[in-house]
């Protein structure tokens, strides 16, 4: 089987044309083992790692652009994201080990659309938006239109992930990524969690987003939940009361690596995990 | 496919299959069989190699991917007569012991110590966190890490 290597975009859209059914692959950590599995077949192979365009971060006015063929560990040093979006880093932090870190890619991670894949949290939180684009024109969407269900997304034929965009983030208070799984490193979560909290100077919270992993077909928003945390200080007890509602909003599966009464009791947890913490990045003092 | 690359400091040029994994290409056209596959899909780091001095997963990359680039195996970090400071730390920390994970763990480590001088033993932990090991227990190969790294950073201010 033929690879290609394409420098350009360019290259690739010519490349695409002439082989349609070419597969392609960023990072190759999830695409390889599924090519060796069987489960994808292909006339060509076009690998992505080379095309400068996709591996860029920049700020463009209010927002800023990270490149789809960055990887995790290209992402979490970045000065840019670290100021603009920690909970993107706390994310990545946990991601696979440092070797998948080093190869894999963001747009890999979102292309992929795992209930369980690390970034997708907090690209919700962040309000993020997928750049996406073929041969003739460029679409934005946002990330949670773009991923559709376990593995299915809004990719149409012959268009590839460009980039995510991110917009300015609130002066969040904390960012925080929260993660069960069998094992530190290597692990799919089985529940995860990334918020995003502003407090006043009496610790009550002002804004909350939230975003919960593996307790879904698809990451679980719930404004109901971020709704009834504000106007209170993020006490053990009022997160409790408001238990129920999480209980509500997700709707995890039994799988080889928990059941799902398991994974609703987690998803709580994860939540009250948060009041536990005092160290608010210096700002909140409980 | 003609393929040219630099493995271990020295210019080849190849005739291989674009879409042979790398650690194929490595243990049996190059006759490099220092790099191990245990897994196979990127969970255990036995196949790690350096590319462009980045430690990367050789059983996730096809050849074609080895054009341009500089790859380091552990036949490049040191030979039997010359260990590198980090070969002679996992021997003498007792850190190998049926030595499948070792030429793995050793360019993890070769590659961490170099950007981070000095690590605590919770951080060469996290960095050998995709390197595993069914031997040892860790205790021993974070032994020889740390001894390595007092090592070089003495070797650093002598030199």
């Amino acid at each position: 089987m033929k690879v290609f290597l394409p420098g350009t975009l360019e290259d690739l859209w010519e490349r695409w044309e002439k082989i349609p059914n070419a597969r392609i692959y960023a990072g190759g950590t999830d695409f390889m083992v599924k090519l060796r599995e069987g489960a994808i077949q292909a006339p060509a192979l076009i690998c992505l790692e080379r095309i400068p365009a996709l591996t860029k971060i920049r700020e463009e006015e209010n927002t800023l652009f990270i490149g789809a063929g960055v990887s995790h560990a290209g992402i979490l040093t970045h000065p840019l994201v670290q100021t603009w979006c920690p909970v993107l880093v706390e994310a990545l932090r946990v991601l696979g080990s440092p070797l998948i870190r080093n190869m894999g890619t963001l747009g890999g991670n979102i292309a992929t659309a795992s209930p369980a894949g690390d970034s997708l949290p907090a690209l919700y939180v962040l309000d993020a938006e997928v750049v996406l684009a073929d041969a003739r024109k460029t679409r934005v969407l946002p990330i949670s239109d773009f991923i559709l269900s376990p593995g299915k997304t809004s990719l149409k034929e012959r268009e590839i992930i460009r980039g995510v965009r991110i917009p300015r983030p609130m002066p969040y208070t904390m960012s925080r990524y929260e993660k069960v799984g069998k094992r530190k490193a290597m692990a799919v979560a089985v529940a995860s969690l990334a918020a995003c909290l502003r407090f006043d100077t009496n610790g009550v919270v002002k804004i909350a987003r939230l975003a919960w992993g593996s307790v879904g077909p698809t990451i679980v928003t719930a404004s109901r939940v971020e709704k009834a945390l504000v106007g209170f200080p993020l006490s053990r007890k009022h997160l409790e009361e408001i238990a129920p509602m999480v209980e509500e909003a997700v709707s995890p599966i039994d799988d080889i690596r928990a059941s799902a009464v398991y994974r609703k009791k987690i998803a709580i947890n994860l939540l009250c995990r948060l009041a536990g913490d005092s160290n608010f990045n210096g700002r909140f003092t409980p | 496919m003609k393929i040219s690359f630099a493995l271990n400091g020295r210019p080849v040029t190849r005739d291989l299959p674009p879409d042979r994994r790398v650690v194929d290409a490595l243990r049996e056209d190059l006759g490099l069989p220092g790099t191990k596959e245990a897994c196979g899909t990127g969970e255990c780091g036995a196949c790690t190699i350096l590319v462009d001095g980045v430690p990367r997963l050789s059983c996730l990359m096809l050849a074609a991917q080895l054009e341009g680039r500089k790859i380091t195996t552990i036949e490049g970090i040191g030979k039997a007569e010359k260990p590198h400071p980090v070969q002679e730390a996992f021997v003498e920390a007792g850190a190998v012991q049926c030595g499948f994970c070792t030429p793995g763990m050793v360019l993890t480590a070769v590659h961490f110590l170099e950007e981070n001088p000095g690590p605590t033993r919770e951080e060469i932990r996290e960095a050998l966190s995709g390197n595993i090991c069914r031997c040892t227990g860790y205790q021993k190969i974070v032994d020889a890490v740390e001894l390595a790294s007092k090592r070089l950073s003495k070797k650093g201010t002598t030199e």
